[in-house]
């Protein structure tokens, strides 16, 4: 088989900034978190690396920036209310904007007052539809899952911290749900959004994304571990029903 | 000279230094990461009682607009002295030396960090120097280094850096404060190690051309060990089950 | 706080970014000149009269003016035999269009304190020599650089001009009674400089090295390399600048190349302006 290079490291491995990944010309996306000179490839960042099927990503575990992703559907709360649309705060190096005529679905007329939809301080889920590096993100309202949130809770943590619960390895985030009863939406900047159907639930899930979040834990089976114990003693076992596996 | 009589002997008979080190040991370091809550990324960097703290702010928006630039972060770098870092109190007033530092150890960051990925922002970085014992500049620039990969912005490498220096006609590794002061040298030189680069690289004092070659030998070496150490105090706080 | 700017960046287009690497290929510079090569050199001595020494550099286009001011003052209580020496870079608004009137800059910061570093630790200048009465009176050796036009390599031009300048002056005749000094009109022929020092300045533009950089390699440059040398070759500073990066084994290779650029400086000062 001819292999596009070698790679360096193991499946799961922490690596550092500096850290030499690859030699080669392997085909992966762009990412920020891996930089390349001449063949060789190399971490920027303290992460954790991917490794399968002959390619390898970083995710990396450090870090409280969104990195914008066009496509991507994020929580933002707004910022600032403009003529035509709004500044939301994505937890990106950048702001973001939202057109007015993207939430309402009509343009808009000059003098409308646009809080009457969307106020200083409201959550908004949207997609990033535009992110280069010669504008700031725009973002687009469109679809069932995107529009202003209007029940629930809303906490945060970190980007990166996200980007692993929602990543290919889906117990831990199975686990906090199935533990809880809640519904859970996890953005993957950092926000996270939940329904719960007691305020007993609703506590325990804080708790355990809490816990997620300061916990150092490099193994997403370790940190599943701590959290399914941490939620049991919360709400005791009887409310833990059959819980997924991997 | 009246400064003679008060030169102390930098080497005794058995070659050992002020501070019972040999010529090519390093003193103890201590790196902790994470100690500060509002900053993205901080750390602290101890080597000998020379003691940094260091805080790191963005990537994020730059204001004023104007003086951001379209293709690349704009990095804010401040180096600072505590006034009771050093024997005598410091004017909190930024001095000469610290403009210059500030100057220096940015151009050194400059090399590291990725800053083409995000144009039209900025970075700042925060340097304390919380106890002075020589080499406040490298101590400064790595505690910087450890907080920036704290904060997760990419960066090319870790930068590691010592002080090579010249007492008594030896050549020292890392330098303490009697020898900062008393020494016919100093060099403080930092690299990327993983891509053998130079970030930063003085010398005051005088050397020969041989002796600048020896003492860039026992430079690599010491910041070898010490980038081992680096990158030993981050990944350590992940647990790894083996 | 020291703060990113793109001051000199925005000056070089691509295309002579291509020419000026493309002519290193084959071994030359847009100006001419070979890689190892520093600018056509003058030196004006006592360009400025009422200063106690001075001296009018051109390196190339780049032009710097010093002058030095010696005052009676008192020792610092830890040097009680020694003289002092303060030197001051600015680099004024004549000198380039996007400088602002000011206090110095980190760029002007650094450029003192190199030139003040090669003067001190070299010892090329004599501090004992401006002793008037031990423990008492010496004289305070003020030397101000002045950056008049911004071309390239201001570093090496204004070590140039503080050393010719201090050259240049000679100290005054003074009468000590007891405790008392009286300065008199005439000079003695005692100059401070002990012997001369010089910085040679290496900028690294693409996987090139050259010697004197002028104002657009020095744009394009990743990392410049300044080293100060003594007549007898002894390294006496070394400051590397800009915000790129070299490989350790290249420092070596560089310094070999500032030094025979050294020697040349200095049989150049020697032979042509009488400065040794």
């Amino acid at each position: 088989m001819n292999l596009p290079g070698q790679i360096f490291v193991m499946d799961q491995q922490v690596v550092c900034p500096g850290d030499l990944l690859a030699e080669g010309d392997f085909e992966i996306p762009w990412s920020p978190y891996i930089y390349k000179e001449s063949n060789r490839y190399y971490a920027s960042v303290v992460g954790v690396v991917d490794v399968k099927n002959g390619t390898f990503t970083v995710i990396p575990l450090k870090g409280s920036k969104y990195w914008p992703r066009v496509g991507d559907t994020v929580l933002g709360m707004v910022e600032e209310i403009e003529l035509y649309g709004w500044t939301v705060d994505i937890r990106a190096p950048y702001p973001a904007y939202l057109p007015a005529s993207s939430l309402l679905n009509r343009p808009i007329t000059a003098g409308e007052d646009l809080r009457r939809y969307l106020d200083v301080g409201d959550y908004i889920v949207a997609k990033v539809e535009v992110f280069d590096r010669t504008t700031n993100p725009i973002l687009a309202v469109r679809g069932s899952d995107t529009g202003k949130v209007t029940d629930g809770t809303v906490v945060s943590i970190s980007p990166s911290k996200a980007s692993r619960l929602i990543g290919r390895n889906r117990s831990l985030l199975n686990t906090l749900v199935s533990m809880t009863g809640c519904h859970l939406m996890v953005y993957p900047n950092g926000m996270i959004h939940m329904r719960c159907p007691s305020s007993a639930q609703e506590e325990a899930i804080k708790g355990a994304i809490s816990l997620i979040e300061i916990e150092q834990e490099s193994r997403i089976s370790d940190l599943t571990e701590k959290v399914r114990r941490f939620i049991a003693s919360k709400l005791g076992e009887t409310n833990a029903s059959s819980s997924a596996e991997a | 000279m009246l400064a003679a009589q008060q030169r102390p002997r930098l080497i005794d008979e058995r070659g050992l230094r002020t501070d019972g080190r040999r010529p090519d040991e390093l003193r103890p370091i201590r790196i902790e990461l994470g100690v500060l809550k509002n900053a993205d990324g901080s750390a602290i960097f101890e080597m000998g009682n020379t003691k940094v703290i260091a805080a790191v702010y963005g990537p994020k928006e730059m204001h004023p607009r104007h003086m951001a630039l379209p293709d690349r972060t704009v990095l804010r770098v401040r180096y600072h002295m505590t006034p009771f870092s050093t024997d005598e109190r410091k004017n909190p007033a930024p001095s000469r030396r610290e403009i210059e530092l500030s100057k220096v150890i940015r151009e050194a960051l400059e090399s590291a960090i990725l800053t083409e990925l995000f144009p039209r922002a900025t970075i700042d970085v925060f340097m304390e120097v919380l106890q002075a014992d020589a080499g406040t500049r490298l101590v400064s620039l790595m505690a910087a280094s450890m907080a920036l990969a704290d904060a997760g912005i990419p960066m090319r490498d870790l930068i590691a850096g010592v002080a090579v220096g010249k007492a008594d006609g030896v050549l020292v590794l890392d330098l303490n404060e009697a020898e900062d002061m008393w020494g016919e040298a100093d060099m403080p030189i930092a690299m990327m190690p993983s891509l053998n680069k130079v970030v930063l690289f003085q010398l005051n004092g005088t050397m020969t051309p041989e002796e600048l070659r020896q003492a860039l030998e026992l430079a690599k070496k010491g910041i070898a060990e010490i980038y081992q150490l680096e990158k030993k105090a981050i990944k350590e706080k992940f647990v790894e089950v083996s | 706080m020291s703060v990113t700017s793109d001051r000199l960046q925005t000056i070089v287009s691509n295309v002579k970014k291509a020419s000026i690497l493309k002519a290193l290929e084959r071994g030359v510079r847009l100006d001419n000149r070979k890689p190892d090569e520093y600018r056509p050199l003058s030196i004006t001595l006592g360009y400025a009269k009422k200063a106690d020494g001075s001296a009018l550099v051109k390196l190339g286009d780049t032009m710097v003016l010093a002058g030095t001011k010696l005052e009676m003052d008192e020792p610092f209580p830890d040097t009680p035999n020694q003289g002092n020496l303060m030197v001051n870079v600015e680099l004024l608004p004549l000198a380039y269009e996007t400088f602002e009137p000011g206090p110095p800059d980190e760029n002007a910061i650094e450029l003192a304190r190199v030139v003040d570093r090669s003067l001190r630790d070299s010892k090329a200048v004599d501090l004992s020599k401006l002793v008037i009465i031990p423990g008492k009176k010496v004289w305070s050796l003020w030397v101000d650089v002045y950056v008049l036009d911004f071309a390239g390599n201001v570093m090496d031009a204004s070590t140039i001009a503080a050393v010719a300048a201090i050259y240049n002056t000679k100290l005054p005749k003074v009468e000590v009674n007891g405790e008392e000094v009286k300065v008199l009109t005439e000079r003695t022929d005692v100059t401070p400089l002990a012997y001369p020092v010089v910085t040679l300045t290496a900028a690294k533009v693409g996987n090139f090295v050259v010697i004197d950089p002028n104002l657009e390699e020095e744009s394009i440059a990743d990392a410049k390399l300044s080293i100060s040398y003594t007549p007898d070759m002894r390294i006496v500073g070394i400051q590397k600048s800009l915000g790129g990066a070299m490989k350790l084994e290249e420092i070596p290779q560089i310094e070999e190349v500032t030094r025979k650029a050294a020697n040349r400086l200095f049989s150049e000062l020697k032979n042509t302006f009488g400065i040794a």
